[in-house]
């Protein structure tokens, strides 16, 4: 890592980051349908994905600006949605050069996202900043653009493509949950519960009343400290299974 | 009255990239409190879970084709498939069984 330029750095990020744009662009587009929904324009869209790059995040905060929820709502929202960043930014402190320029640590926090994450993660030794935005070149335009596109074709979209697109998200979630639920038994669980836990809360009548953004929080709070308690976790397996 | 568009997304990025920051610039040592990191923990996948479902039965035309996603990405996701392999195929499920359901 040492003998490794800025140039070349930023060139084998790039190339590692062309693959998750690609995937992004996609994915966003179908966030983009989302911000729609949401009144929001092409450019707003744009603006949102190319500053908090957050899938499930954005996806949160839409569903506040839709309600117009409020300021407060929105910033609670964001922060339980993005609450896993806390963990990959955590274990990326422990990957890093304490002899690196402390502007790089900002820099790089900008692109903490699950694949990006994965790609660093996956390299030898300290990270390197210029890899990370030789990656972000690629991904966080190709993340906006497709959300600004979204919001554009999705007038012009047929219901049904629109109605197939809508699951992307979704689908892209349980890729994030199921595969750590198959090694865990307390995660599958976990999110069985939850599942039942959220349908129920949606037909109960005093919590049904709520916005969908605050069942969220509400149900994230209480269920996972009630995991916390039931089933410490250690920080050691925490550490490497945010890195895997 | 709090209905600017663009002071909602200044907020929502503020956030996201104070929790990104914060830990890798300040924390030095290892959080302490067990509580806490068990709590962290397991934050990402209550919040996924919560707004997966029933939320992708909705999502779609006919409750039937959303429940089909959700099977299909459970699957494919505990198969190995990518992120992006899990959200084309949820997607590819609801178009094929809404063809077929509505015609």
């Amino acid at each position: 890592m040492r003998n490794e330029t800025n140039s070349q750095a930023f060139r084998a990020g790039f190339h590692d980051g062309i693959p998750i744009g690609l995937g992004y662009f996609a994915v966003a587009f179908a966030l983009g349908v989302a911000a729609r929904d949401a009144g929001m324009t092409p450019f707003q869209g744009f603006l949102a994905s190319i500053l908090c790059n957050a899938s499930a995040g954005e996806y949160a905060g839409f569903t506040v600006i839709a309600a117009r929820s409020g300021y407060p709502g929105m910033a609670l929202i964001t922060l339980v949605a993005n609450a896993r960043y806390l963990l990959m930014s955590t274990a990326m402190s422990q990957r890093l050069d304490p002899e690196m320029k402390k502007i790089h640590r900002f820099g790089m926090a900008m692109y903490i996202t699950d694949e990006i994450f994965a790609i660093e993660i996956a390299r030898p030794g300290y990270l390197h900043p210029f890899y990370t935005y030789g990656a972000a070149a690629i991904a966080s335009p190709m993340w906006g653009a497709g959300t600004a596109l979204g919001i554009l074709a999705g007038n012009l979209m047929p219901v049904r493509i629109v109605s197939a697109l809508s699951v992307a998200l979704f689908g892209m979630f349980l890729a994030v949950i199921i595969p750590p639920a198959r090694k865990d038994r307390v995660i599958l669980v976990l999110v069985l519960v939850c599942f039942a836990a959220s349908w129920i809360c949606e037909k109960l009548p005093l919590t049904g009343s709520l916005s969908q953004g605050n069942r969220v929080i509400l149900l994230t709070v209480i269920l996972s400290a009630a995991a916390a308690l039931l089933f410490p976790h250690p920080a050691e397996e925490e550490a490497s299974e945010a890195a895997s | 009255m709090q209905d600017n568009v663009y002071v909602y997304i200044l907020i929502m990025a503020a956030v996201s990239y104070a929790i990104r920051a914060l830990p890798v610039t300040l924390i030095r040592g290892r959080i302490r409190s067990p509580f806490l990191q068990s709590f962290l923990y397991y934050v990402p996948y209550v919040t996924l879970s919560v707004m997966t479902f029933p939320a992708i039965i909705q999502a779609t035309q006919t409750p039937l084709s959303g429940a089909l996603a959700l099977a299909a990405g459970i699957l494919a996701a505990l198969a190995g498939a990518s992120l992006f392999q899990v959200a084309s195929l949820c997607c590819i499920i609801v178009l094929l069984s809404e063809f077929l359901l509505l015609h």
